[in-house]
């Protein structure tokens, strides 16, 4: 079979199985956009700005555990799409972006739509290619998507000119089967002894804490940990892109860990003698104060990229490797030993968690009559029933939607973790919606956020992906606020957004569904019917309480053990 | 403690790969000393030897870091064992007594030679470690007009060896 270079590029996508590839065409990519024209078999999704395109096809990605695709031109193109792969990266989400690029004969001459995009996004990506020559496209597809999905999942760029996707220049198409990379070898299993290792220290263990992160949910190792924890009895927190690895509604979940944690899980951290790490990186938002990180507690980590292991936190057990078969070797060596590990064998420390937990940390005002942020959160899971793909943009929102609506499957939460983008939540939703087109999905944001993305409410209406959005609208930069509120003596300084849009207008001009809610008990009311319009995107505007704040936080800089708590905690001030 | 290390890598001899090196270093705040790199007798590879300082731990994490590079192929870490090292400077000083008798006397030991002469200027030539060039250089001082180092390059001694 004898390929031009644009046909090359959907060719191997086809050979990839892809089904979706999110874009907006250009210069550089119009014999690339002229290849999709004559195939039906890659759908091509037009959205309304490249970030949008990178934040659906991550959307998307992590919501289906298939890589995101998504193809841009050259230039403002490929800039516009870098946050998006920034965030990605940040998230270790599987990403194949193809740019455009102008021909090779006037690259570095300051070309029409020429920028560096090798180099503007080398710290961004897992790994960036520019392609030269015809001949190279179909292998270097392949390397691409072969470094995007395995190891430590990432994005990857196939930056490609304009001339070598050229109509009239053919070359035989193969693509290869297998590849291999001299300078690349992913880790598969554990290392056995080390295992063994960790499981002497799992034996030994009197105040233990498994701490799973997202590498749980991207790794695909959900059901081993369930297995883990349910044959250890320990209690298990989750960071924010670990939840739903394990079932948020399990007693045996002790809640998020971090910044703004519950008080349970980050005074276990604090007090426990063994972490057992598990696809987790030890974040910042995650440790608080480093040096008082975990005092007492010998560490395990389990985690597939070694530049992990040790970057923060020492740790007493590294295991290198891919968490499903680490997880299935570890059950496999607890299962030798002669112990039980039944929750009486750590009697004491259940019953230390359970008053850390009867402190009710996240307890909120539900007298007020305005409308709590929690409160709709709340309702949205009971309306859904806890089964929505959720997403989220980045404040408080995010945090509200983490704490308030417990995952009981993995890949059912979708936020910006690492980077933190705003803007996210809109695109990603709509990506989510392609992975799964009969699910209820939901983006969760703020007024802040959503008008960062606005503009794929277009894409949403053109492609048909109704989603709902649950715009909990304070007025304010809520996060910011709360930081100028608690740091900087309620100094708002440029956290108060005046001149907003009418939401519901803006949503009605879009084509979609626009609801305005301004009183409490029209809040479920108003969920029951969004939901209710399954075909419709519903833009839904909560106007809520103003000045409602995310607790518990522990401050920047600070301990585990030292947390700002909630004005309705039933906290007593001993940090124990 | 900080320490100085010598890293030495076989990179892909691709256009970028010497700037993936070069960036991770800046990205990440780690120091760079010197940075060298040329092709190997095998044109798909080129072997860069980076001098850098830090803590153990940061040591550890830059080799880890310069390992997640899909470019490196492997790299050796020479200050973990012994090791050869070496670098070339080349410096221009005004003719004077004193520093031809200097070079000629390290020229024994063949450390250093005069590489060029005009009228009134020298070239001189000199290899050696780093630790011992630095006190050479200062020990010239203000004589010194121009001066260029080739950064560091060195190789294990005995077996062990940095190859595919």
């Amino acid at each position: 079979m004898e390929l031009s270079g644009g046909e090359i590029v959907i060719q191997s996508l086809k050979d990839e199985g892809v089904e979706y590839v999110f874009g907006y065409p250009g210069g550089c990519v119009l014999h690339i956009y002229d290849a999709i024209f004559k195939q039906k078999e890659v759908k091509h999704v037009l959205v309304r700005h490249e970030q949008g395109a990178t934040h659906a096809a991550d959307g998307y990605a992590r919501a289906s555990g298939k890589p995101g695709v998504v193809l841009v031109t050259s230039g403002p193109g490929a800039t516009n799409a870098v946050t998006g792969i920034a965030t990605a990266f940040m998230d270790s989400i599987p990403m194949v972006v193809i740019t455009g690029q102008v021909p090779k004969a006037v690259i570095g001459s300051d070309a029409f739509q020429e920028v560096d995009t090798i180099g503007i996004t080398r710290p961004c990506v897992k790994h960036n290619f520019l392609v030269k020559s015809v001949g190279d496209i179909a292998e270097t597809m392949r390397k691409a998507f072969y470094l995007a999905t395995s190891g430590r999942p990432g994005p990857v760029i196939v930056d490609i000119p304009k001339d070598i996707t050229e109509p009239s220049v053919k070359v035989p198409y193969e693509y290869p089967s297998e590849i291999s990379m001299r300078s690349y070898t992913p880790p598969i299993s554990g290392d056995i002894g080390q295992i063994i290792e960790a499981v002497k220290l799992i034996q030994d263990a009197k105040r233990p804490v498994i701490y799973s992160g997202g590498g749980v949910v991207l790794g695909e190792g959900s059901s081993q940990l369930r297995e883990l924890c349910r044959t250890l009895n320990f209690p298990v927190t989750q960071t924010l892109m670990g939840l739903g690895a394990f079932p948020g509604t399990d007693p045996q979940f002790i809640g998020m860990l971090g910044m703004h944690g519950t008080y349970e899980a980050n005074m276990a951290m604090h007090q426990s003698d063994l972490i057992i790490a598990i696809g987790a990186r030890f974040d910042d938002r995650v440790t608080g104060k480093v040096d008082e990180f975990c005092p007492h507690a010998k560490i395990i980590h389990i985690d597939v990229d070694p530049a992990s292991i040790a970057k923060i936190i020492k740790v007493d057990v590294a295991i290198i490797g891919q968490v499903k078969p680490v997880l299935l070797d570890m059950l496999a060596q607890i299962k030798h030993l002669d112990v039980t590990f039944d929750r009486a064998r750590i009697a004491d420390w259940w019953l230390q968690i359970d008053q850390w937990r009867a402190t009710d940390c996240m307890a909120y005002d539900m007298t007020t009559g305005t409308i709590k942020p929690q409160y709709v959160i709340e309702q949205l899971y009971k309306v859904t029933q806890g089964n929505a793909f959720v997403t989220s943009d980045v404040g408080q929102h995010q945090m509200f939607a983490a704490q308030f609506y417990p995952f009981d499957e993995p890949r059912r939460w979708i936020n910006s973790g690492g980077l933190g983008t705003m803007g996210f939540g809109l695109p990603a939703a709509m990506g989510a919606k392609f992975a799964h087109p009969d699910a209820d999905v939901a983006c969760v944001t703020g007024e802040g956020s959503i008008q960062m993305c606005l503009q794929e409410l277009s894409t949403m209406l053109q492609y048909d992906t109704p989603v709902k959005v649950i715009n909990l609208n304070n007025g304010y930069l809520g996060m910011v606020r709360q930081w100028q509120e608690f740091n900087y003596d309620k100094r708002y300084s440029h956290s108060y957004l005046e001149a907003l849009p009418d939401f519901k207008k803006l949503a009605e001009a879009y084509g979609h569904v626009g609801m305005t809610i301004s009183k409490k008990e029209d809040v479920e009311p108003a969920l029951r019917e969004a939901f209710a319009m399954k075909g419709r995107t519903v833009f839904l505007d909560f106007l809520t309480d103003t000045k409602e704040n995310v607790y518990p936080m522990i401050a920047s800089g600070k301990a585990h053990n030292d947390m700002m708590m909630g004005p309705r905690s039933k906290y007593n001030g001993n940090k124990s | 403690m900080s320490r100085q290390h010598i890293i030495s890598m076989l990179l892909e001899n691709e256009s970028g790969a010497l700037s993936r090196v070069a960036g991770l270093f800046s990205a990440r705040a780690y120091n760079i000393e010197s940075l060298t790199v040329a092709a190997t007798i095998d044109p798909s590879l080129s072997r860069l030897t980076v001098v850098t300082v830090g803590s153990d731990m940061v040591i550890e994490q830059i080799k880890k870091q310069l390992n997640k590079l899909i470019d490196v192929v492997k790299l050796i870490d020479l200050s973990e064992s012994f090791s050869l090292e070496r670098e070339l400077v080349l410096l221009k000083v005004r003719k004077n007594e004193t520093i031809e008798q200097k070079i000629t006397e390290l020229d024994g030991d063949s450390m250093a030679r005069i590489a060029d002469q005009t009228d009134e200027f020298l070239i001189v030539e000199v290899s050696g470690e780093k630790a011992w060039l630095d006190d050479f250089l200062l020990s010239l001082g203000e004589d010194i007009i121009e001066v260029v180092r080739s950064g560091v390059i060195g190789l294990s001694r005995g077996e062990r060896t940095l190859t595919l």
